[in-house]
């Protein structure tokens, strides 16, 4: 018997765009925008000089660009990839943190040892900082009342008082730190050292150590083993930490700061960002070219995406 | 003074005021320079800073001010250089007498009287040798008062010859040229080889006389002719006269390393990788051209002293050094590791690259030469080889 295929069974629901993963191709000077649903390079548009640190204003109407060799950050329209402007930046922006205020931009210029602020509303710089030799890591408290600049050769975390503008506190941390993050509603901060091989934990009142979490792969050297990017799962009870050229990722307990797993990625795995509901994780990794998406419950690397040369900064936009 | 060219005495001090909480410590540094004219050469291509090594340890002086204005730290850097045929002996002891840290830049018989000198007269100062490659100063004649940011010529030879494992270039040939420098290069060499089963098939001297500039096409073939067929030809001219001459210039088209073409150096301007570009870029900006490789090790010595002085909070010579040679300390050096002393010679651990003029070839230890303590020991005299008991 032949059946008559009604017109109604060609329900063609509108694909809801899906959500993005941005990347930073530092020796490609452009960005990689990942769709999170193919898993595929959907768009690649081209940046200033170096781009490195990445991160989005908090309506995701623009996207901020340290274009590190063309002194500048850039400012970026996402929808269409057009530069709207730059930013005075100081020279050499790597990395840099956006102030819960939606408004201050505060960014390491590693060439000249100064943390600048700027206004991203009124485009003018606001503050310049002295701190160590060359800042990388940037971190802001949820209250928005401190700003850490990590040195890498000088090896400490700068506390910034927001207010004042000025240094508040310098701990000592392994060698080069590299990236910094405030969890637990700002109570404690995580700063990375690469060298050290050590993520150093403290406590945010009395900027005391109070931990001191330590790699060790198996038939990995151990000077292989370099924390730089760490993100952490909903609630902050894990990070994902990057290991560099050890090729891992670390999954640490951030109650116990014990190590439950690594996960091996691509080469020179540097920074990372989460999916909508953190399920999902997005490794950037500088050697060989490409990004691996990391399932987070299962703790498995179960795809990896071809982007540019050298990705290194990663940020997640929704797109609904 | 006497025999000492005050004339060229450039207090490039940086004195930076204590504003942290932690107790002042004051950090004097003397950068002693033995100036040594340099040997003829064919060519006369090659510029010759007056500022290799001092600009280095400047470097290193503005990077441990910079940390140190955060932890109430002053130091402070003079060079002081020793004229040709001047009392070395006088210099080493005036500086003996008034600081606790020496960086020694000198023909290593220079370096080891100064270290014995300091020993004979008591006194407490911590040297550092950033320019004499002499393996020797880290074998029989060590010292326990003198440590060695730069590379021995035994490490720069292992790196070439786990170069050559990697690609089996197993059949080498070496031309070596009259120089001290060479011949000692040479010696290296040949050791190297011999430590990494490679075989060293042929050999000559470099004896040309002649102005290679006109002709280097005619008489490096003929010269070359004779050591029959190889992988790749050493050329050991550590002064740099007639090595240039011999690249393209063989009988048989070969790759040349060594002195030229394919070197390993503690550092060179083409290293850009683990955040070097940084370094290269703030040594550019401060000394207006390129990092050598004793810039390097004069920079090396001078972070070293900034980290020991960071981590102890102490200006005492022999706490430093003690933190030095411990299994705490290390130092991020852009070679993608940390870089640590072998207590048992007080030489830097450290990678070697292995550079053409234009790009990193290679980093030595290459992957698959392991060590059951440390990679980075398969580059010169490992523990149990050194023959140093000073460290004992």
């Amino acid at each position: 018997m032949k059946l008559a295929a009604p017109l109604a069974a060609c329900l063609i629901a509108t694909p809801a765009l899906a959500d993005e993963i941005w990347v930073s191709n530092e020796k490609d000077n452009t960005l990689s925008v990942i769709d999170i649903e193919t898993l595929e390079v959907v768009r690649t548009i081209p940046t200033g000089e170096r781009p490195r640190g990445i991160t989005f204003a908090q309506d995701y109407s623009v996207l901020y660009i340290c274009a590190s060799d063309s002194d500048a950050v850039q400012v970026m329209d996402p929808e269409t990839g057009e530069i709207l402007h730059d930013l005075p930046s100081g020279e050499d922006p790597e990395q840099f943190v956006l102030h819960p205020d939606n408004r201050r931009l505060y960014i390491a210029n590693e060439d000249d040892a100064i943390t600048t602020v700027v206004d991203t509303e009124t485009r003018r710089v606001i503050a310049q900082i002295d701190v160590g030799i060359e800042p990388e890591g940037m971190a802001v408290s949820p209250d928005g009342r401190i700003v850490i600049t990590t040195s890498e050769t000088t090896n400490m975390a700068h506390w910034i008082d927001t207010e004042s503008q000025t240094l508040m506190a310098n701990t000592l941390v392994d060698s080069r730190p590299r990236h910094a993050e405030f969890i637990k509603d700002g109570t404690e901060l995580w700063v990375s050292a690469e060298i050290g091989g050590t993520i150093s934990v403290f406590d945010v009142a009395t900027q005391a150590e109070i931990a001191k979490i330590d790699f060790e792969i198996p038939s990995i050297n151990p000077d292989r083993v370099q924390p730089v990017g760490f993100e952490f799962t909903e609630g902050d009870s894990h990070a994902f930490v990057a290991l560099g050229p050890s090729n891992h990722v670390a999954v640490v307990n951030a109650e116990t700061y014990e190590v439950e797993e690594y996960i091996l990625v691509g080469r020179r795995v540097w920074h990372m960002a989460f999916n909508a509901d953190r399920s999902k994780l997005f490794t950037t990794n500088g050697v060989s070219g490409d990004v691996t998406m990391v399932d987070v419950a299962s703790r498995k690397a179960e795809k990896t995406i071809k982007v540019g040369r050298f990705p290194w900064g990663a940020a997640f936009r929704p797109t609904d | 003074m006497h025999g000492i060219l005050r004339g060229l005495v450039v207090a490039f001090g940086l004195f930076v005021s204590a504003a942290a909480a932690q107790t002042p410590v004051a950090v004097e540094v003397t950068y002693l320079r033995q100036v040594v004219p340099p040997p003829p050469t064919l060519s006369n291509l090659d510029p010759r800073p007056e500022d290799r090594g001092p600009a280095g340890a400047a470097l290193g002086l503005s990077d441990n001010a910079t940390t140190g204005r955060f932890l109430g730290q002053d130091w402070s850097l003079e060079l002081v250089d020793v004229a040709p045929g001047a009392d070395w002996a006088a210099a080493v002891a005036d500086r003996l007498a008034t600081d606790a840290f020496v960086l020694l830049d000198a023909p290593a018989e220079q370096i080891l009287a100064a270290a014995d000198a300091a020993q004979a007269a008591g006194s407490a100062a911590l040297l550092i040798n950033v320019s004499a490659e002499a393996t020797d100063l880290r074998a029989g004649s060590c010292r326990a008062n003198l440590l060695h940011t730069v590379p021995s010529l035994a490490m720069r030879a292992d790196a070439l010859a786990q170069m050559f494992v990697k690609k089996r270039w197993e059949e080498i040939a070496l031309i070596a040229g009259q120089n001290t420098s060479d011949q000692a290069y040479a010696a290296a060499l040949r050791a190297s080889l011999a430590k990494f089963g490679l075989g060293l098939e042929a050999e000559t001297d470099w004896t040309f006389d002649a102005d290679m500039r006109r002709s280097a096409a005619a008489e490096v073939p003929l010269l070359t002719q004779p050591l029959g067929d190889y992988d790749v030809l050493l050329v050991a001219d550590e002064v740099h006269d007639f090595g240039r001459y011999i690249l393209y210039n063989t009988w048989a088209p070969r790759p040349v390393a060594g002195s030229e073409g394919l070197t390993a150096e503690g550092w060179a301007p083409v290293v850009e990788q683990w955040g070097a570009a940084q370094l290269q870029s703030r040594f550019q900006e401060a000394s207006g051209r390129q990092m050598l490789p004793r810039d390097y090790a004069a920079w090396a010595a001078m972070r070293s002293l900034g980290e020991a002085v960071t981590r102890t909070g102490s200006a005492d010579p022999a706490t430093l050094r003690d933190y030095m040679l411990g299994p705490d300390f290390e130092l991020a050096g852009f070679l993608g590791r940390p870089l640590t002393f072998r207590p048992w010679n007080g030489q830097l651990r450290q990678p070697i690259p292995i550079v053409h003029p234009r790009a990193l070839v290679a980093q030595a230890p290459l992957e698959g030469f392991l060590h059951q303590v440390n990679e980075l020991d398969t580059l010169g005299l490992d523990r149990g080889e050194a023959g140093c008991t000073a460290f004992e």
